[in-house]
């Protein structure tokens, strides 16, 4: 990629403002009327039908936070440090403040952003939801989000990132700290729905202890100025396991620099990541993914694919494999290129058009069996997936 | 049905058919021998208007429309259907869902019907879940194969191969399906499906008792006659001087 269309670009953070303060509501119901459809987007269900809690966060104001489990907990990060004394020691654990000036920023302004636990042993199969919303035109949304799993409970979280069709230029700053402990799981469904003028920076890590299960689906269609991400997933524990996976579908000047990293420190740990991305119109892609093999026994697998589907557009994969111990599996598969012709005569020799056959390629590449998640849920997601997909393909 | 008149094509710049001619009437099932690389794949290719074929000269006539540069869907949507030899894998796209379009029907009132005709070629619905032509072993994609072109129920019909890489069971089983498609079972006077069949082996030809056989050499047609003496001639003396012996007979 030409150096300087890089999307790792320095953003201006002063040239944000703070934006508006909201009151809070009493119920979902109560959610503005022009801002449904936004979050709807997001994946978010605005009257909580089937969650087990929800979190909203309109700008920097949290307007809504209930949970419905009791094995459940979820408020605004700085509420919750208010509550817990104890909680101060997973802030900036494994995300440094001085990671970066965006992760410097957050620290500075002690945002909202959300706290999530599930209580040991109890197992939430019901997804919460958690959405963080923008609506101030040219505003900074900073936020810190902690998410615990205790001791062999079981979180699902749907999060909603998204940003009002009435704003045109905003920044997304958002630290996010998962701690999986033992024997517990968390699967985490993010869908990003930003539009042409948002800039979205967020600094992600987590803990993965003994025998505990991440898995983390990322979904994005909708375009975005620029986008820059890496989690890191550090599997300390023994049997700990990690799985990435990400759908992207770039269009317009969409600029993505983005990956997942895996440190299996633990014996017998795993990590998969798998992405799949497609570049049209403008759209550059950076898709990147590192595992890193430390603990004996350990395996990694990699598999990225890219398609690309205009001339104009870039997709650049970058996969990394680092091993450390000599008992260890690591590999990857990648591939990029467009769409082969081979495929579309094979379906226009079922009678469909060129167009059809096409889309109905594309919607097979991004098509990825999202595991690990609840019959229900993974019905949801899938749901979700057909719905953006539904307006690009 | 369908009438091929005086055909030249190119693929790559190389001329690989040469004013070759054929004519397949409403109910007559074709088998088309030939040794590798004598063109076979190329004229079901060129009939179903893939893109690289390039028909230099002659024309492709079907139900009486000039179809020579069709699109492939706009001639599907006449009525024709082709069992690929080799279909290329299509990642995320369900067996399935291809069984489906090919059906053509909303995707519940389909649902009822892919299971029924999955089930006559004994597929499980767990193969309809499995990637099209993803790890399909040889006798998997015939079956695939032969299992849209039963949805899709196209009046001419061509078949790559159909028997290749199939146990014996199955053969047996893909067979009767075929000669079903093709009207086989019926009188006849009642007969509307046509069909073109590459076959190297004469195992599907028993239960297809084709009409005519044709043995192309070089890209040309260069003799046909009643299936079992052009098989009994291939066996007895191959395709070179079955022919000799064909042109003779003229």
């Amino acid at each position: 990629m030409n150096e300087n269309t890089s999307p790792d670009e320095d953003i201006a953070i002063e040239r944000f403002t703070t934006g508006k303060e909201h009151k809070p509501i009493k119920s979902l119901d109560e959610f503005p009327e022009e801002y449904r459809d936004d979050i709807l987007d997001a994946g978010i269900e605005p009257i909580g039908k089937n969650r087990a809690g929800s979190f909203l966060q309109q700008d920097d104001s949290v307007i809504y936070s209930n949970a419905e489990h009791e094995g459940l907990e979820i408020m605004g990060t700085a509420d919750a440090l208010k509550k817990y004394n104890w909680l101060k020691d997973y802030l900036w654990k494994i995300v440094p403040s001085d990671m970066d000036k965006y992760t410097a920023d957050v620290e500075l302004e002690h945002g909202q952003g959300y706290f999530i636990r599930s209580k040991a042993g109890s197992k939430v199969t019901v997804p919460a939801q958690a959405c963080l919303f923008i609506t101030s035109d040219n505003s900074g949304q900073k936020v810190h989000n902690i998410v615990i799993a205790e001791e062999n409970s079981e979180l699902h979280i749907i999060a909603g990132c998204s940003v009002s069709h009435t704003v045109n230029s905003a920044l997304h700053l958002g630290v996010s700290e998962f701690y999986v402990k033992k024997g517990a799981k968390i699967t985490f469904t993010m869908i990003h729905n930003w539009s042409e003028g948002m800039e979205v920076r967020p600094r992600t890590a987590v803990v993965i202890e003994d025998d505990a299960v991440f898995i983390d689906n990322y979904i994005l269609m909708t375009p975005v100025k620029s986008l820059q991400t890496y989690p890191t997933a550090y599997c300390v524990g023994r049997n700990a396991r990690a799985t990435f996976q990400s759908i992207v579908y770039a269009t317009g000047s969409t600029k993505v620099d983005m990956g997942a990293r895996a440190v299996l420190q633990g014996n017998n740990s795993r990590a998969e990541i798998i992405s799949r991305a497609i570049a049209t119109d403008h759209a550059k892609i950076i898709s990147r993914s590192d595992i890193i093999g430390k603990g004996a026994n350990a395996k990694g697998h990699i598999e990225c694919t890219g398609l690309l589907l205009s001339d104009d557009a870039e997709i650049d994969s970058i996969p990394e494999l680092k091993a450390m111990c000599k008992d260890l599996e690591l590999s990857h598969e990648a591939a990029v290129g467009k769409i082969a012709e081979e495929e579309i005569q094979y379906l226009m020799a079922r009678g469909l058009s060129k167009e059809e056959a096409t889309s109905l390629i594309i919607r097979g590449f991004l098509n990825v069996d999202i595991t690990g998640l609840p019959d229900a849920l993974a019905r949801d997601i899938k749901k979700m997936l057909d719905m953006c997909l539904e307006k690009v393909v | 049905m369908l009438q091929i008149k005086n055909l030249t094509v190119e693929v790559n710049g190389k001329e690989i058919l040469r004013d070759l001619t054929l004519n397949i009437e409403s109910g007559e099932v074709h088998a088309l021998f030939g040794p590798n690389g004598c063109g076979k794949t190329t004229l079901l290719m060129t009939i179903l208007g893939y893109p690289g074929y390039k028909v230099k000269k002659g024309c492709i006539i079907f139900k009486e429309v000039d179809i020579t540069h069709l699109p492939t869907n706009e001639r599907v949507k006449l009525g024709m259907g082709m069992s690929f030899q080799h279909p290329p894998e299509i990642r995320g796209v369900k067996l399935g869902d291809m069984v489906n379009i090919t059906l053509g029907k909303e995707k519940k009132e389909a649902d009822k019907e892919v299971i029924a005709l999955a089930r006559r070629l004994n597929i499980s619905t767990d193969f309809l879940s499995r990637d099209v032509n993803l790890g399909f072993s040889g006798g998997e994609v015939k079956k695939s194969e032969i299992l849209q072109i039963l949805a899709q129920s196209p009046e001419f019909i061509m078949f790559d191969e159909p028997d290749s890489g199939v146990d014996i069971e199955n053969i047996e089983l893909i067979g009767k399906i075929i000669s079903e498609l093709l009207d086989r079972n019926k009188r006849p006077s009642k007969r509307n499906k046509a069909g073109l069949v590459i076959t190297h082996s004469g195992s599907v030809m028993q239960y297809l008792k084709a009409d005519r056989a044709h043995v192309m050499l070089d890209g040309r047609v260069a003799c046909s006659g009643m299936p079992d003496e052009v098989t009994k001639n291939i066996i007895a003396n191959g395709f070179e001087k079955c022919v000799e012996l064909c042109s003779k007979e003229d």
